[in-house]
């Protein structure tokens, strides 16, 4: 790469990382421009998970960030900004939780997915990983990306789909350490 | 091969960062431009679309001095923290959103969790944002955080530290960090900030700025900040496409 400047390195987001990146927080004072929904035309769906430590253990205050094209699989449709933020302290039960619209396919030769950004205290480093679909099993075949992430890990890359009342709800848990750690990428 | 150079970040997992023993993953990351094989590197969506300009700020967000006022100021230094961000060829990032926050002057953060037994301020509540500027530039008005105790180890204290969250151009571009302080002598003792590769540690220490200081008012400190700039880098060129 031509680079003439080293890139800023990264530290943890800490334990108090909600005052400032959580959009419930504060009493509404001050509360970040970052919400957990994304609107668009398409079909509404709920992306819920938690996130387990090396010990099995839920993690609290972990910060999950989503990205993701629209319903018809664009980046660039200015009506649409495709990027949200929840966090694991967001409710009782521990759950990161969106409300999206279902991500159109890019290609022919991609599958539906979401770009997931994972970071917590005790990451030094932010972490990438995608989110597919269980239900797009067709799709998730002929993925280029997918049908190269190792076979026995390739289940942590995509979200169970259940249904409730009608809407369909992914489930996406994220293990960092483990048989089943999820895959992360290095961009 | 990787767009983002991950040689500049901390390790996933650093042994005197107690917490990075459970929640460090224990896998290399998968290179995922090389999951893609030949296509157009930037295509992946991670590298593509816009976040900049994105979102809508308070007229008061940038300034942590009276963002939060209840009837008088916040105690301690006033200070004015003030950059660019660029990217690794040195275009400014206009549009970027710069969210951060920090402990109050006695090392006490406004966060229901934060048990230290040090005041809190009512007129300070350590959040702001604003979003860099055509040139790249951005400025924020607070006080100088104090530094404050954590568990990692007996007689375990932060240095003074300001977080720094940026959302730039591209998922890629994303960045969590902190800004500390030239001269902290506890930099000497600090995990988090050991953990970061010596080369780069320095681009996390701020400078004293007079051309940045308010007169009779604050004082300056000038910190940069430099993003992958992943979605204009010419990644053809170099792999010969
Ligand atoms: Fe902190």
């Amino acid at each position: 790469m031509k680079s003439s400047l080293p890139l800023t390195p990264s530290q943890t987001v800490g334990s108090f990382f909600t005052i400032g990146l959580s959009a419930t927080e504060n009493e509404g004072r001050l509360a970040s421009p970052v919400s957990s929904q994304i609107s668009g035309e398409g079909e509404v769906i709920s992306v819920v998970g938690r996130v387990f430590d090396g010990n099995q253990e839920l993690v609290p205050d972990a910060l999950i960030e989503i990205w993701q094209a629209d319903a018809m699989g664009s980046l660039s449709n200015q009506n649409f900004f495709g990027f949200a933020r929840s966090h694991t302290g967001d409710n009782a039960e521990g759950k990161f939780a969106f409300r999206t619209v279902k991500p159109g396919p890019r290609s022919d030769t991609e599958a539906p997915c979401i770009s997931v950004v994972v970071t917590m205290r005790g990451l030094l480093t932010q972490l990438y990983t995608r989110l597919y679909f269980s239900d797009e099993s067709a799709a998730n075949d002929k993925d280029q990306l997918l049908s190269r992430v190792p076979e026995a890990r390739r289940d942590s890359l995509i979200a169970k789909c259940t249904e409730d009342d009608g809407e369909r709800i992914y489930i996406f848990d994220i293990c960092m350490q483990g048989d089943e750690e999820t895959v992360f990428f290095h961009l | 091969m990787a767009i983002i150079d991950w040689t500049q970040h901390p390790p996933l997992i650093y042994t005197d960062y107690k917490s990075s023993l459970s929640r460090g993953p224990t896998q290399s990351p998968v290179d995922l431009t090389t999951l893609y094989g030949e296509s157009s590197t930037l295509s992946i969506q991670e590298f593509d679309g816009s976040l900049v300009n994105r979102f809508t700020i308070g007229e008061l967000d940038h300034d942590l001095i009276r963002n939060a006022q209840q009837g008088g100021y916040p105690l301690g230094k006033r200070m004015v923290v003030s950059g660019k961000v660029l990217d690794q060829a040195g275009r400014p990032q206009a549009g970027v959103l710069i969210e951060a926050w920090q402990a109050n002057a006695s090392g006490r953060y406004a966060h229901k969790v934060d048990q230290h037994d040090a005041p809190l301020d009512p007129n300070f509540l350590g959040v702001g944002r604003c979003v860099t500027d055509n040139y790249g530039c951005y400025r924020f008005y607070t006080i100088k955080p104090g530094a404050y105790p954590w568990k990692n180890h007996p007689n375990a204290w932060r240095p003074q530290h300001i977080h720094f969250s940026l959302v730039g151009e591209s998922i890629a571009d994303r960045l969590v960090t902190q800004m500390y302080f030239p001269g902290d002598p506890l930099l000497n003792y600090d995990p988090i900030f050991a953990a970061v590769p010596e080369s780069a540690q320095d681009r996390l220490i701020s400078t004293l700025d007079l051309g940045i200081t308010e007169a009779d008012y604050a004082l300056g400190y000038k910190f940069d900040i430099v993003l992958a700039g992943a979605k204009a880098t010419p990644i053809d060129a170099e792999q010969g496409a």
